[in-house]
């Protein structure tokens, strides 16, 4: 792991001891045959921040991202989520958890079959079951307007675009109050316009719903508008850490070759 | 000592050639060693995912309305084709038959003749087979597409166990559903061959189901009907274990959809043979 010129630890930010961690990864590996794909990996989360992964495509950013949801398992180390060792929990209590986490896929992964109001009321319907069908309606537009479609309400995904499908599986997400979330390459395949938009709704999404977040990227401009941390990974190792402007002053030749 | 030179040549040439045959044999063992763990590995899985769709259909909540959607999927929105086959099956069978039976002086045999035919062996295997195309590659290829999009590891993610919400919910609807077609295109197949043996002979509706029906006990009817369930359940777990298993990109789809479709027609015709014998042996 590189350092950078300055000092970590005189960053304004609070030091890391002082700080709740929401989630922390600890030599976390991960391989596929035999392609090692997360070579140790340590990383920790803190209540209320934007954490940015940044890193080339195969580095091992969205793997490590379905590690934390346990879509997959891996083959060492320990993932504390909330408190909560994941690999000892059985179904259920790995189904309570997951009700705190909101994962926002690559490609935004909204049900073909249903309409936005029905892929909206899949997750609330399973997860606050008190609701009445009322409060689940209220609930739904709400979390449409939060993300400006309140309009698409009917609409199935077959006839949204791109960005809009991201922002209508945002809204997807958040509807069930989650604690903590995952972005996947939320910018990944939109025009600079709307990746912007994205960036805003995460910001937003952090600062009414109070939640922890990572996000996993390669999109340079939505880690500057998003990231209060910003962690590096290569080849599957974290290779180094700091903030934007840390990364920006960098005269490491990758990280520079990012931030150019 | 000279006369022997030539034949020591050949030692070199001789070990080389075996050394490229040992080589290539090995690979070969190594290549077929290969598809033989994979073959293994395969089979492994469809008995881990049928252990767990046995595990998921008796615990926890059952996906009532998803079923009931499955339900209208599978036996509503195939109607059309198995009224369309099942009469048709019924007509052609009696035109075919009718001139064999003729020559023997036994026309009056026809509507019995058929309707054994229809109940016993043709609709249950025709309409599985349909089915297996119609039902078991939808289901390969939308489970198929649910995975190569990541809705599948949404709805885990959402609390939502998929196994249950999507497989045990389609698998049940087939197992349910495709008896019911299979009844209903033997119904139509007799209606069919009651319009055949009117193109060339006039027999009113009355006398030739009254004819079909006294040709016909229960030991007709009830293996056949017993049969066509575990058709519908082999048509179910294939498409959702080719769709659920599928890889990760968009070929695949058409990968899954398409394997669903002839390992489920496989499967129907060996369950069918099965199911003739253990019905032969029980009957004799």
């Amino acid at each position: 792991m590189s350092t950078f010129p300055t000092d970590i630890n005189t960053i304004a930010w609070p030091k890391a001891t002082d700080r709740e961690s929401v989630i922390e990864i600890n030599n976390l590996k991960k391989s596929f045959g035999t392609q090692q794909v997360l070579k140790d990996v340590s990383i920790k989360l803190y209540k209320g921040e934007n954490l940015v992964i940044l890193g080339k495509s195969g580095s091992g950013k969205s793997v490590l991202i379905k590690c934390i949801v346990r879509l997959m398992n891996p083959d060492a180390g320990t993932i504390n989520v909330l408190g909560e060792n994941l690999s000892t929990l059985n179904t259920d209590a790995l189904g309570l958890l997951r009700q705190k986490l909101g994962f926002l896929f690559q490609s935004g992964a909204l049900y073909d079959s249903m309409t936005v109001r029905e892929n909206l009321e899949f997750p609330l319907r399973r997860i606050k079951k008190d609701l009445s069908e009322k409060e689940i309606s209220e609930k739904v537009i709400e979390a449409l307007e939060n993300v400006g479609l309140a309009d698409a309400l009917n609409k199935m995904p077959s006839q949204l675009s791109g960005g809009m499908r991201k922002r209508i599986s945002l809204a997807r997400t958040i509807v069930v109050d989650p604690m903590i979330m995952l972005y996947d390459e939320p910018t990944t395949g939109l025009d600079p316009v709307t990746s912007d938009e994205i960036s805003e709704l995460i910001n937003e999404v952090q600062k009414k719903y109070k939640t922890s977040s990572i996000i996993i990227t390669h999109d340079i401009e939505c880690a500057r508008a998003t990231a209060d941390r910003i962690i590096m990974l290569k080849d599957g190792e974290v290779y180094t850490e700091g903030n934007i402007d840390d990364f920006e002053t960098s005269t490491d030749p990758l990280i520079k070759s990012f931030f150019k | 000592m000279g006369k022997f030179l030539p034949a020591l040549n050949v030692i070199p040439k001789l070990r080389d050639a075996t050394a490229h045959s040992m080589t290539k044999l090995s690979e070969k063992t190594l290549e077929q060693t290969g598809i033989f763990s994979r073959f293994l590995m395969d089979v492994a899985d469809v008995f881990l995912f049928m252990a767990r769709f046995n595990k998921e259909l008796f615990s926890g909540r059952f996906e009532w309305k998803e079923f009931g959607h499955q339900c209208y999927q599978v036996g509503y929105k195939t109607l059309p084709l198995i009224s369309i086959t099942g009469a048709i099956m019924g007509l052609v069978l009696t035109i075919q038959s009718r001139p064999v039976l003729a020559d023997f002086g036994a026309v009056s045999m026809l509507p019995g003749m058929v309707t054994v035919s229809l109940i016993r062996e043709m609709g249950p295997v025709i309409t599985a087979l349909i089915c297996a195309g119609k039902i078991g590659s939808g289901m390969g290829a939308e489970l198929g597409s649910m995975k190569v999009t990541e809705q599948i590891e949404a709805m885990e993610v959402s609390s939502t166990n998929p196994m249950r919400f999507l497989v045990v919910t389609r698998v049940l609807a087939a197992t349910i559903m495709i008896p019911l077609l299979v009844l209903y295109a033997d119904l139509l197949g007799i209606l069919g061959s009651w319009g055949g043996a009117n193109i060339k002979g006039s027999v009113t509706f009355t006398l030739f189901f009254s004819q079909a029906f006294s040709a016909v006990d229960f030991l007709d009817f009830l293996p056949a009907v017993v049969k066509t369930f575990f058709f519908g359940a082999v048509i179910g777990l294939v498409g959702t274990y080719k769709g659920y298993n599928a890889g990760r990109g968009t070929e695949s789809v058409g990968i899954a959809a398409n394997s669903a479709v002839v390992l489920a027609s496989l499967l129907v015709i060996i369950v069918d043979m099965i199911a003739v014998q253990i019905t032969d042996m029980i009957i004799s």
